[in-house]
C-alpha cells in the first residue's frame, strides 16, 4: 500500500541537513507551508539556500529562519516586504546573499528543472544588470539570455487537499509556485489542510499528481494569516 | 525663509488612471503594475469585459472585496485581497508567466522611473546600493506583453524629467514601451521618437516640452 502520510513534523523533515537547497512554495503568505518552515527553524541546521518568490513576510517562519542564522543565500524575485525588514537588514549588513531573478524566469527555471529542460533562452532580463555573467544571444532578431534549470534538494509545499498517494489540489491563489516546486524538488514534502480518502479527488481536478510527492503531513490550520 | 513649491499641474493620480482606462477596450487581457497602475481597474466599468491578470496566477480579477467579505485565499500580486469575476481562472506561476512571456497579454500598464525615446524602460532599481534590490515580474511584463504602457508622474519629486533621451537608471526592458501617460500628457513612443498625443486639460505643449529631456514631436 502506498501511503505518503507521515504522523508528525519530525518525520516530515527527517534527513534535511545543513547546506541543503530548499524551495518554499507560496506567494505572499498564501500557499506558504508555515508549519514546515517553523519545523526547519527547530532543526537547528545552517548554511541553507532558500528558493522562494519572497524573502519572508511578517507572518510565517522564513524571517525567523533567517534571524536564526540558518540561511546563507536567498534566491528570489522580490525580497522586500512591507511588513518584514529581516531580509533587508541582514542583506545590508552583508550577512546574507541574494540571487535576484525576474519572477517569470524564476518560475520557468523551476518548471524546467521538473521537466528535464537543462536550460532555455528568454528575452526577459536580456541586456539588463540581471543578465550579467550569463550567455546572451540574438535569436530571430531579439536579444535573449541563457537561463539554467533551477533544482532543489528539498521542496516544501502547501496543499489544500491530499490523498495517501500524494495527489494534491490547491485553493484560490495558493497554487502559485507549489506545483512547479513539487516537480523540481528531489525530496518533496507537503503540508495539507485537508486529508482525503484515496479516490475522493476527481482525477481531472488533481493539480499535482502524487508521483512528485514524497511525504505528506496533515496540518489543518484554518485561515492563512497576514 | 520659506519656499513655495508650485503644485504640479495637470491630472491627479486618479484622473491619470481614468485616462488610461478610457483607452482599454472590451476583451483585452490586461496586467496592472503596483502603484498608480493598480488604480486603473477602478475606472473600467464592470460592464466592459476586460480580463485583469495578476502575476500569482489569477485571470479575471474583480473589484476589491467589501470589508469583512475577504477570502483569505485570494490575493493579487500586491498581496491585497481580491475577488474573482464570473469567468475567472487560476493557473500556477509558470503558466501565469508563460501567458506573459508568450505574448498573450494585450497590455501591461507599469509604473516607471524613466522611459527613453528608444522605448527603454527603467522601473526596478535606482542604482543605489543601500536597500536590497527587488524586481518581481517587471522584466517579464516589460519584455513579454503585446503592449507596454507606462503610467507615471511626468517629473520626479525634485522636478527632474522622467522622459529622457537615454535612461540613466538600470534598465527593466529594452525598447518595449509604446505609450506613456503622465499627469501632464499622453505620449507615443515610436521608432522616430516621442510623439505628443495630447496634453492634460490646462497644460500647454511648451510646459510639457520644458519638463521632458528629449524632443517631443507634434504631428
Amino acid at each position: 500500500m502506498i501511503d505518503k502520510f507521515v504522523p508528525d513534523i519530525a518525520q516530515a523533515l527527517a534527513g534535511i541537513q545543513s547546506g541543503a537547497t530548499i524551495m518554499i512554495g507560496g506567494f505572499g503568505s498564501v500557499g506558504q507551508p508555515n508549519a514546515l518552515i517553523d519545523g526547519l527553524v527547530d532543526l537547528g541546521i545552517t548554511d541553507l539556500t532558500i528558493i522562494a518568490n519572497n524573502a519572508g513576510a511578517a507572518f510565517g517562519g522564513l524571517p525567523k529562519l533567517m534571524e536564526a542564522g540558518a540561511v546563507r543565500k536567498v534566491v528570489c524575485s522580490y525580497p522586500r516586504s512591507a511588513d518584514s525588514s529581516t531580509f533587508v537588514d541582514l542583506y545590508r549588513d552583508g550577512k546574507i546573499e541574494l540571487d535576484l531573478i525576474p519572477q517569470g524566469t524564476l518560475a520557468e527555471r523551476i518548471r524546467a528543472a521538473g521537466a528535464g529542460v537543462p536550460a532555455f533562452f528568454t528575452p526577459t532580463g536580456a541586456g539588463t544588470l540581471l543578465a550579467r555573467g550569463k550567455e546572451s544571444r540574438e535569436i530571430n532578431g531579439r536579444l535573449c539570455v541563457l537561463e539554467e534549470a533551477l533544482f532543489a534538494d528539498i521542496a516544501l509545499i502547501e496543499a489544500w487537499e491530499a490523498d495517501r498517494w500524494g495527489n494534491l489540489t490547491f485553493n484560490g491563489s495558493g497554487r502559485n509556485f507549489n506545483p512547479i516546486m513539487a516537480a523540481a524538488g528531489r525530496l518533496t514534502i507537503v503540508q495539507t489542510q485537508h486529508r482525503v480518502e484515496l479516490g475522493a479527488l476527481n482525477p481531472a481536478h488533481v493539480m499535482t499528481p502524487g508521483l512528485y510527492v514524497n511525504r505528506v503531513l496533515h496540518v489543518p490550520y484554518g485561515r492563512p494569516i497576514r | 525663509m520659506s519656499i513655495t513649491m508650485k503644485k504640479p499641474a495637470g491630472r491627479s493620480r486618479d484622473a491619470m488612471a481614468a485616462r488610461v482606462a478610457d483607452d482599454i477596450p472590451e476583451g483585452w487581457v490586461v496586467n496592472l503594475g503596483i502603484g498608480i497602475p493598480t488604480l486603473v481597474a477602478n475606472h473600467v466599468p464592470t460592464t466592459r469585459e476586460v480580463i485583469f491578470h495578476s502575476e500569482n496566477g489569477v485571470l479575471g480579477v474583480g473589484p476589491a472585496p467589501a470589508e469583512g467579505t475577504e477570502d483569505p485565499w485570494l490575493i493579487n500580486a500586491g498581496k491585497a485581497y481580491i475577488t474573482l469575476r464570473d469567468g475567472a481562472s487560476i493557473v500556477h506561476q509558470a503558466d501565469s508567466f508563460a501567458l506573459i512571456r508568450g505574448g498573450h497579454l494585450d497590455l501591461c500598464v507599469l509604473g516607471g522611473y524613466q522611459v527613453a525615446e528608444n522605448g527603454d524602460l527603467a522601473n526596478w532599481a535606482t542604482g543605489e546600493n543601500d536597500a536590497a534590490p527587488a524586481v518581481g515580474g517587471a522584466m517579464d511584463l516589460g519584455a513579454g506583453a503585446k503592449r507596454v504602457w507606462v503610467l507615471m508622474e511626468h517629473v520626479t519629486k525634485d522636478g527632474k524629467p522622467r522622459i529622457v533621451s537615454r535612461c540613466s537608471y538600470p534598465l527593466t526592458a529594452l525598447g518595449s514601451v509604446t505609450r506613456i501617460y503622465t499627469n501632464l500628457a499622453v505620449i507615443d513612443v515610436e521608432p522616430d521618437g516621442f510623439f505628443l498625443r495630447e496634453t492634460a486639460p490646462g497644460v500647454d505643449f511648451e510646459t510639457v516640452q520644458s519638463l521632458t529631456d528629449a524632443v517631443l514631436h507634434r504631428r
